[in-house]
């Protein structure tokens, strides 16, 4: 085969795209369509809780859409990173709405889970062996850390999922994997170069952000032996040299290094050519293959329990004072809390001000404040639900009633604009795990189970 | 003399994983592109004096490919960890608009 086409849907399944776009996609004969469907980056609570950052109404309806158009067309339909995390939780709740739509719309197909979530037993033998390595400089992996995790989840390599496709599948939901590998499997599979095919992954991973205007949305890939074309369905869109540049960057601690599972994918001499005012050609990328097989684990555990409240001053007195202002209520927060048995080591408090230093904090070069009201998010992580309302519920009052120097405002120094005040937020997750495991396979983590819907 | 923020197509930021903030700035003219690069405003250097950490935990890439720089630097607090002001990381570009590069701009 000399060229292999793919289509993906969306930045995010459940972040919306066109149907006029998948019209078009589907009228340009993909071999395999797909949507990745997670990301670490809205943070570690929804590996943590098991819940998705996307909802259920909106990723329905992504999925519906396209499980119609992969069924019509006899081709696969790929998801990675099922549910926004990859995690067990997230991969069931996916399944059942796969289920509940093709229930829906009679529509039959053989379907593969591929399992991500990570069992401790297991992780702790591999820590025994020797086989996992810390990133970020974090601390190397211990028992102790893998028994805390809440979750854990290890990121797939395109193997088991072309293995799934291997075995029949038509549907494939994957747990966690690596973004581009989604669509690396098919395309390898099918006989393409790893090079061209991982840097289709890259392209395709986020749907239509190499193209402008930026909005999720379908784009289009073409593998050919030596490079790729990348062009949107949708004709109100455009990709554009600037606009491939722009999303080559994306994410990646390096623009020329793309560490995965097998390999690395060097860009660092990749040529982008315009070959019509919508679509471009990428050509020069190389693929390396790793002296190791790698998987990344990612694991989150339980830091505390999180209330907040939001509230803003429009009070000139109290802007020009506000660091004295808050140094004073966080003392009157202590001395309170520790009267009603709450010492300091049970609770973290953040007032978070905005119109201040509320988006980079310590970074934050600007220290003149000009605003003529500033916002501010009192936030309490507590070792328990009822310390963090507790201490929450006197940083609020003290926030209200505190007294300080010139002040005229004598009824109450912040405005609440909501009642209740206090949010309670549940469970606070920290990423603990983000390090790599060498396996014995690149299949041996990730269990695959068939069944026909 | 010209600011990042008149002479760039793009300036932005973003996580690179929960640990690492990476903060990109692209040229759609590759010879201004050139220009800037050959002033060699735009280093680990710089990034490391805006954002206050080690030159050495600075990741510094141009990508002539792309006619864009790279910087890739450890985020204040892990994303979504307590303190963290910026979950997905993608604010934490504006220090590096106000930039100076002398280059001389041609009007277009």
């Amino acid at each position: 085969m000399n060229e292999y086409r793919m289509l993906s849907t969306s930045g995010i399944l459940g972040y919306g795209y066109a149907e006029e776009s998948l019209r078009i996609g589907m009228s340009w004969n993909p071999h395999v369509i797909g949507c990745d469907g997670g990301s670490t980056d809205p943070g570690p609570y929804y590996l943590g809780s098991g819940k998705s950052f996307t909802s259920r109404l909106s990723v329905k309806r992504d999925l519906r859409l396209m499980l119609q158009a992969a069924v019509a067309a006899k081709i696969p339909c790929i998801i990675g990173t099922s549910g926004g995390s990859g995690g067990e939780p997230h991969l069931q709740d996916t399944a059942a709405l796969v289920r509940e739509i093709a229930r829906e719309d009679g529509l039959s197909f053989p379907m593969a889970l591929i399992h991500s979530e990570q069992d401790k037993a297991s992780l702790i033998a591999r820590v025994e062996r020797g086989a996992t390595r810390p990133l970020a400089k974090l601390p190397p992996l211990d028992r102790a850390t893998i028994e805390r995790a809440e979750r854990i989840v290890g990121m797939m390599g395109p193997e088991p999922i072309a293995r799934a496709l291997d075995q029949g599948a038509q549907v494939i939901l994957a747990g966690r994997s690596s973004d581009p590998a989604q669509w690396a499997a098919p395309a390898m599979r099918a006989g393409m170069p790893a090079a061209p095919s991982w840097y289709a992954g890259k392209m395709l991973e986020c749907g239509a952000e190499p193209s402008v205007p930026k909005e999720p949305d379908n784009i289009f890939v073409w593998v050919r032996d030596d490079h790729i074309v990348c062009e949107p369905p949708n004709p109100i869109r455009r990709s554009t040299p600037l606009a491939v540049a722009n999303f080559a960057l994306h994410e990646n601690s390096s623009p020329i290094h793309h560490t995965e599972p097998g390999g690395l994918l060097d860009t660092s001499e990749c040529r982008f050519e315009a070959i019509s005012d919508r679509s471009v050609k990428i050509s020069g990328m190389t693929w390396l293959d790793a002296a190791e097989y790698t998987i990344k684990l990612e694991g989150v555990e339980r830091a505390g329990y999180r209330t907040i409240t939001i509230c803003g001053t429009r009070d000139p007195v109290l802007i020009g004072q506000i660091d004295d202002y808050l140094s004073v209520h966080r003392e009157k927060v202590a001395a309170k809390a520790a009267s009603f048995g709450v010492p300091p080591s049970d609770y973290t408090m953040v007032v978070r001000t905005y119109g201040k230093d509320g988006v980079m904090a310590g970074w934050e070069p600007e220290r003149t404040i000009r605003a003529h009201e500033l916002g501010f998010i009192i936030e309490v992580v507590g070792k328990t639900q009822d310390i963090a309302n507790a201490v929450l519920a006197m940083a609020r009052t003290s926030m209200l009633h505190a007294d300080f120097p010139g002040r005229l405002c004598r009824e109450g120094n912040m405005a609440f604009p909501f009642s209740p005040s206090d949010i309670e937020m549940g469970p606070l997750f920290r990423f603990s795990i983000f390090h790599v495991v060498t396996p014995n396979d690149p299949f041996e983590m990730f269990p695959i189970e068939h069944e026909a819907v | 003399m010209a600011r990042i923020r008149d002479i760039a197509q793009v300036c932005k930021s973003k996580n690179a994983g929960p640990f690492m903030v990476t903060i990109d700035v692209l040229f759609e003219d590759h010879d201004l592109y050139r220009q800037v690069k050959a002033t060699g405003v735009l280093n680990a250097g710089l990034f490391a004096r805006l954002y206050g950490v080690n030159e050495a935990d600075v990741l510094f890439t141009p990508y002539d490919t792309a006619a864009a720089f790279k910087a890739t630097l450890p985020r204040l607090v892990p994303a979504g960890d307590i303190g963290d002001t910026d979950v997905y990381g993608a604010q934490q570009h504006a220090p590096l608009l106000d930039v100076e590069v002398p280059v001389n701009l041609q009007p277009r």
